[in-house]
């Protein structure tokens, strides 16, 4: 038998140095564009299906989760602060928006914004005295935050106690709903992956690959840390502002573990350390565990099962696969 | 007084919950998060074993006990054991295996009041002017001897001392030509099993229910990060401060709070001394 | 000749939990001079680099840089007042090109201030200045070595790596933890002349070292530890004659090899 080898070539116009492009004709651009096209116009046409699919309340949750997956793939795999805490983001961000909601009787579209920002301010500094721990540790925090906050609005009954908020507005209608949140995600992904190829992108990355030559370098990495919990923490309150308007209530099940586990399956999925991936991730995952609703609790074991199996058997994700795929010729060449 | 003995049977309760994933953490660094899903298997395992298979009490623990340290050793040998050394995965893995397990038990109709196990000595006994059960001071008995015995199966066998070398340094005891695949599979065995006694003792205190897998899995962790990750003694001397600290926040503020102090000692440990109250002293390595 | 301290270290100690890894140790260094600590294995010498620069809290004692009172002050502070340190286990960013290694650094405040190693208090364009710095520290410009992953880099690199980016910060002090180990002769060989060289841009070194030989060579004054102890200071001679010294750390073969060469 003849041996074989497997043989890769760069497909495409990266020069090996950086990821810097060197364009030289409309054909390259559209090789480099395509792909980002076909995310952009799929995202927008996803509202469009036919009503009779009972699609559209998927659509905005698929974009809810893919806000949350792109915070913790953001936190996880460019600063190195793993998160298992997405629903603390949601229930912070979903508490902040009803209360103004209900209680101060703003208009949707203007609390979700200030409870963005606002929830993002809370958790920052919720977690900045954890700042220091790291891997497991840090993880462990994160993972009983949501878990405190249950048990303190049920134990102290503040909040609506275990009814939650009620008599939260809806939005206006689901076009206004579906499009705002599809842009968003939009804007959030291609504006963080514009923020993690710039200088403080670089820094990020300083800090995940090794924090302590980063701090012999003179630079506080709490600063940075902390920037990087708030712009994620900001983005799952967000999500969380989002939920409660669809399900017109905010109650302790925003913290429920959805909130934490499926990003992070979604992540998984999609390619950790790609921000696109997890966005796919979610338009994969999502509509299936719609799909699977019916079957009440088995839909939680079902992505968990997924998440152990990509996790342990195929660890780099979709993504990374495709863009190997797009960027790589792979042939077999005889040795 | 009331406080002395529930709060004695409180922290055995707690110790008995942390035992089997404190020795699975500190013997192969292994977090394992699908802990309280095994206890709550364990007792749904007991539960058929009696109910349909019609077993008598005893042996149904004891297969109990074996079938579980199986599937503790299945779940590492065809999952865990790819993704070793890389914790955030082993978390992310095994809480996701234990929400599986949790989650497909809910779904298979284990819910509701239905699901008890029977005491093992009916009837109950006055402590000065408190009634206790008898079954809470077998609970008592039976914690300390586990306790005991795993000081000197650890300190006295063979396999208990390679285990305990391996939680030293790993790499020294491969060396030393102890497998350390094999004694994690031995230590996650015996993990389970411990989850699954736990389980057997405490569950006919009350009914069988799903949650308490998320429950234990948190007092679990709470015991083992309070007194320090990896460290045995500290995890008994947490239990017994968790344990205290529950019971006077029950009488003096209401059950609710119970889970709150839980949590808080995680929160405030790791913030305050993350290495716990016996934890080694690792300043470099858990903090920046 | 009178020069002033630049580096103050008085009465440090610290202790982890039972065990003393530094026990009231002293010593001061004047600007543009190369100190070298030595001492076996496990005499605090990395401790009293984690002292000096902020990584670890002492337990107690106190330490000047140019006067100022730095104890206790955050790592990050401290780097940025110039006193920058390489590490042991050498930490570059293995996800990184070698030269972006050297770019993080540059957006440290004190970059900004400084410009870089040969910046004249204006920092270039980053890439640009830390090819530059990568370059005179002995990468060849025109070769992919620059470009390449730090995580494919021989050690000899790495540790070059890692005084590229303590030089990014135009550093005062730079304290060199064992620089030279792991290291062939013929790559020491061309890291002395490295040495002398930030001697000559007036950078006041701080090395330790087990290579004693080499470091004889460089170090104006040699600094011996042991057991977290300061237990001799002087020049290698003087150092190499000291009867406490003979005793504690010497008597090896190394040593006779040493001592015929001093």
């Amino acid at each position: 038998m003849e041996k074989r080898r497997k043989e890769r070539i760069d497909r495409g116009i990266m020069v090996r140095s950086d990821s810097i492009y060197a364009l030289m004709s409309w054909r390259e651009l559209a090789y480099l564009a395509a792909p980002r096209m076909l995310l952009i116009i799929g995202m927008l046409l996803l509202p469009l299906v036919p009503e009779s699919w009972n699609w559209q309340g998927t659509v905005t949750l698929v974009c809810v989760y893919a806000m949350l997956a792109i915070s913790f793939d953001f936190l996880a795999h460019y600063i190195g602060l793993v998160s298992l805490g997405g629903a603390f983001f949601v229930g912070v961000g979903g508490y902040l928006a009803g209360i103004l909601n209900t209680t101060y009787g703003i208009p949707p579209l203007y609390t979700i914004p200030v409870a963005a920002l606002g929830g993002g301010v809370i958790c920052t500094l919720l977690l900045l005295p954890c700042l220091a721990l790291r891997g497991v540790y840090f993880a462990i925090v994160t993972l009983m935050y949501p878990l405190l906050l249950v048990r303190l609005i049920e134990a102290l009954d503040i909040l609506g106690g275990t009814d939650g908020l009620l008599g939260i507005d809806g939005f206006s209608n689901p076009w206004v709903e579906q499009y705002l949140v599809i842009i968003m995600v939009l804007l959030f992904l291609f504006g963080i992956r514009r923020m993690v190829n710039m200088d403080i992108g670089l820094v990020f990355r300083g800090v995940k690959d090794n924090d302590q030559a980063v701090r012999a370098s003179g630079i506080n990495i709490f600063y940075y840390k902390g920037l990087a919990i708030f712009i994620a923490s900001s983005l799952g309150c967000l999500a969380g502002a989002c939920i409660i308007y669809i399900f017109m209530w905010a109650g302790i099940s925003l913290f429920v573990l959805d909130y934490s586990i499926l990003p992070i399956a979604a992540t998984v999925i999609g390619g950790a350390g790609t921000l696109v991936g997890p966005v796919l991730g979610c338009l994969i995952l999502i509509p299936i565990s719609e799909l699977l609703r019916d079957f009440g609790t088995l839909r939680i074991v079902f992505y968990s099962l997924i998440l152990v199996g990509f996790i342990v058997f195929k660890s780099e994700g979709i993504m990374v696969w495709a863009q190997r795929k797009y960027h790589q010729i792979e042939r077999w060449t005889k040795i | 007084m009331d406080i002395l003995i529930y709060g004695t049977i409180n922290s055995v309760v707690l110790a008995l919950y942390a035992l089997g994933f404190a020795l699975v953490y500190g013997i192969s660094r292994l977090p394992n998060f699908a802990h309280g899903a095994l206890y709550v298997l364990s007792g749904f395992i007991t539960w058929s074993l009696l109910n349909i298979l019609g077993l008598p009490y005893l042996p149904a623990i004891i297969l109990t006990m074996i079938i579980t340290a199986v599937i503790g050793a299945l779940i590492y040998q065809f999952v865990l054991i790819r993704i070793r050394g890389m914790e955030i995965s082993e978390i992310i893995a095994s809480y996701a295996i234990g929400l599986a397990i949790i989650e497909s038990l809910r779904y298979f109709g284990f819910r509701g009041m239905t699901y008890t196990l029977p005491a093992f000595v009916e009837g109950s006994i006055d402590i000065g002017d408190i009634p206790v059960d008898y079954h809470r001071l077998i609970i008592v008995g039976i914690g300390l001897v586990v306790v005991l015995l795993l000081w000197l199966f650890t300190h006295y066998t063979k396999i208990g001392l390679a285990l305990r070398g391996m939680a030293q340094d790993e790499r020294a005891a491969l060396m030393l030509g102890i497998d350390s695949d094999m004694m994690a599979i031995v230590a996650m065995a015996f993990g389970s099993m411990l989850a699954a006694l736990a389980a057997i003792l405490l569950l006919p205190l009350g009914n069988i229910v799903v949650e308490s897998g998320y429950n234990v899995l948190i007092l679990a962790i709470a015991v083992c990060i309070v007194g320090g990750l990896g460290s045995w003694v500290g995890s008994i001397f947490a239990a017994f401060l968790i344990g205290f600290a529950q019971i006077l926040t029950a009488v003096y503020l209401g059950s609710h709070y119970q889970m709150v102090v839980a949590l808080l000692a995680i929160i405030i440990t790791l913030i305050v001394k993350p290495s716990g109250l016996f934890g080694q002293q690792k300043e470099l390595e858990e903090r920046v | 000749m009178n020069r002033q301290a630049i580096l103050e270290v008085s009465g440090i100690t610290k202790k982890f939990g039972g065990i003393t890894a530094l026990n009231n140790v002293s010593f001061s260094i004047h600007t543009g001079e190369i100190l070298g600590i030595i001492g076996p294995n496990g005499s605090g010498k990395t401790t009293i680099v984690n002292c000096i620069t902020g990584f670890i809290k002492m337990t107690s004692g106190k330490i000047y840089f140019k006067g100022k009172n730095i104890t206790g002050k955050p790592a990050h502070k401290i780097a940025d007042m110039g006193v920058t340190r390489t590490f042991q286990i050498m930490r570059p960013y293995y996800s990184l090109p070698a030269y972006k290694n050297v770019v993080i650094p540059l957006f440290s405040p004190r970059a900004k201030r400084t410009g870089g190693w040969r910046g004249g208090g204006k920092l270039g364009d980053r890439n640009t200045v830390g090819i530059d710095i990568l370059e005179e520290i002995g990468f060849e410009r025109d070769s992919f070595v620059p470009y390449k992953m730090a995580s494919t880099l021989p050690t000899g690199y790495l540790k070059r790596l890692e005084l590229a980016r303590c030089l990014a910060l135009k550093p005062e002090i730079i304290i060199c933890d064992e620089v030279f180990s792991g290291l062939s002769m013929s790559e020491i060989a061309s890291m002395v002349p490295l040495i002398e060289r930030l001697q000559m841009d007036g950078i006041t070194v701080i090395m330790i070292e087990h290579r004693l030989r080499e470091l004889f060579r460089v170090a104006n004054r040699i600094m011996v530890m042991n057991f977290g102890e300061k237990i001799a200071e002087g020049t290698a001679d003087e150092v190499m004659a000291d009867k406490t010294v003979k005793e504690a750390y010497f008597g090896s073969k190394e040593v006779e090899e040493v001592m015929d060469y001093a």
